[in-house]
C-alpha cells in the first residue's frame, strides 16, 4: 500500500502510460490523444459557428474525447485525495500569484493553438504516433522539445 | 426472429430521432469505457507526477531523467502492444478492427509543435495534465485550461490563413 501512496517510479508509470494505447483501442476503439478534446469543447460551445474547423467537426463521435478528459479530471481527484500520502505540489509558490496566472494563461494559449495546429500533443504524437512509426509524429515531438528547451534555456531568466 | 434491444434502436443512425440523440454515432458502452480509461490515465498522470510543473521544468533543464524515462518506456510498451494487436488482429470489444490512423505531415507539425512546446515549458503541463490538475483542485490549472480553449478558438479562426 505504501508503494501506491508514494509517487510512482518511472518504470511503473511508463508501463501504465504505454498500456493506455492498447487498452483504449480495445475498450473504446479509439486512438489515444487528448488535444482533440479542445476542438470538441469548442464545437459544443459554439454550435452555430461559421468557422469550418468547429462547424464540420463531428460532435457526436467526439463525445468520447470529452468523456475521456472528464475521466482524467476524476482520476486527478482520486489520485490526489485517496491515493497520495502527502499533498501533491502541482505548482511552485511563485505561480500562485497574478504573475503566475498570466503566465499560465499565455502558456495555455500556446498549448491550445500549438497542439491543434500540429494535430496532436504528447499523447497523440509523441506516444501513439511514434509507437506506430508515424514519422510526422517524431518530427512533431522533436519540435515540442525545440519549443520547450528554447523557452526554458533562452527565456528562462525572464519567465521563471 | 431478431429482437432489437432498446440500446440498438437508439444507436441506429437511420433512426428518425438520431439527430436528437447527442450520443448517436457512438455507443453508450464506448462513452462509459472512455470515462473509465480517462480515470485510469488521470490517476497514472497524477501518481507519476507528470502533472507537476517542477517535473516538467526539470525535464527541460535536463536535471532529472524522470519524464524522459516515462515517455520512453511508454512509447516502447505502446509499440510492443500495437505489434501484438496487429499480429493477433485483435478487435475492440464492439468487434471493430483496430487500426492506427496516421497523422499527416504539414508545416503546422513544425510550427505548431514548437509553439506547443513553449506552452508546455511555461505552464508545466501538456493537455492531459491540465485536466488532471483542475480535477485535483489545483485551481491555477484553470488559467491554463481557459488559455488552451482561447488558443483553440484562435486556431479555428486563423486556420484558413495558416500554412499547412
Amino acid at each position: 500500500m505504501d508503494f501506491i501512496l508514494q509517487p510512482w517510479p518511472w518504470w511503473f508509470s511508463g508501463v501504465l502510460v504505454g498500456l493506455t494505447v492498447p487498452l483504449l483501442y480495445l475498450l473504446t476503439g479509439q486512438g489515444f490523444g487528448i488535444s482533440t478534446s479542445f476542438q470538441q469543447i469548442g464545437a459544443m460551445c459554439s454550435p452555430n459557428s461559421k468557422l469550418a474547423y468547429l462547424r464540420d467537426f463531428n460532435k457526436r463521435k467526439g463525445m468520447w474525447t470529452l468523456m475521456f478528459v472528464i475521466g482524467i479530471a476524476a482520476g486527478g481527484f482520486i489520485a490526489n485525495r485517496f491515493l497520495s500520502a502527502e499533498r501533491i505540489e502541482f505548482f511552485p509558490e511563485s505561480y500562485t500569484s497574478v504573475g503566475g496566472a498570466i503566465r499560465l494563461l499565455v502558456g495555455g494559449i500556446l498549448i491550445g493553438f500549438g497542439t491543434r495546429y500540429a494535430g496532436g500533443c504528447t499523447s497523440g504524437h509523441a506516444i501513439t504516433g511514434i509507437a506506430n512509426l508515424n514519422w510526422p509524429s517524431l518530427v512533431a515531438t522533436i519540435f515540442f522539445f525545440v519549443g520547450g528547451l528554447g523557452v526554458t534555456w533562452g527565456l528562462g531568466s525572464l519567465i521563471f | 426472429m431478431e429482437v432489437k434491444t432498446q440500446n440498438e434502436i437508439n444507436l441506429n443512425p437511420a433512426s428518425e430521432h438520431a439527430a436528437d440523440i447527442p450520443t448517436a454515432g457512438i455507443s453508450g458502452l464506448t462513452l462509459a469505457m472512455s470515462l473509465l480509461m480517462g480515470t485510469y490515465f488521470g490517476i497514472v498522470l497524477t501518481k507519476s507526477e507528470v502533472v507537476r510543473w517542477q517535473r516538467v521544468h526539470d525535464m527541460f533543464l535536463f536535471k532529472e531523467p524522470h519524464m524522459y524515462l516515462i515517455i520512453g518506456v511508454g512509447v516502447v510498451v505502446a509499440m510492443v502492444s500495437m505489434l501484438i494487436i496487429q499480429s493477433v488482429q485483435a478487435k475492440s470489444i464492439e468487434g471493430k478492427p483496430i487500426k492506427y490512423k496516421p497523422k499527416p505531415f504539414h508545416k503546422g507539425v513544425v510550427i505548431g509543435g514548437t509553439i506547443f512546446g513553449a506552452g508546455w515549458a511555461i505552464t508545466g503541463a501538456c493537455p492531459g495534465p491540465i485536466y488532471a490538475q483542475v480535477g485535483a483542485g489545483a485551481w491555477m490549472g484553470l488559467f491554463t485550461l481557459i488559455g488552451a480553449l482561447i488558443g483553440m478558438f484562435a486556431y479555428a479562426a486563423l486556420k484558413p490563413k495558416l500554412p499547412h
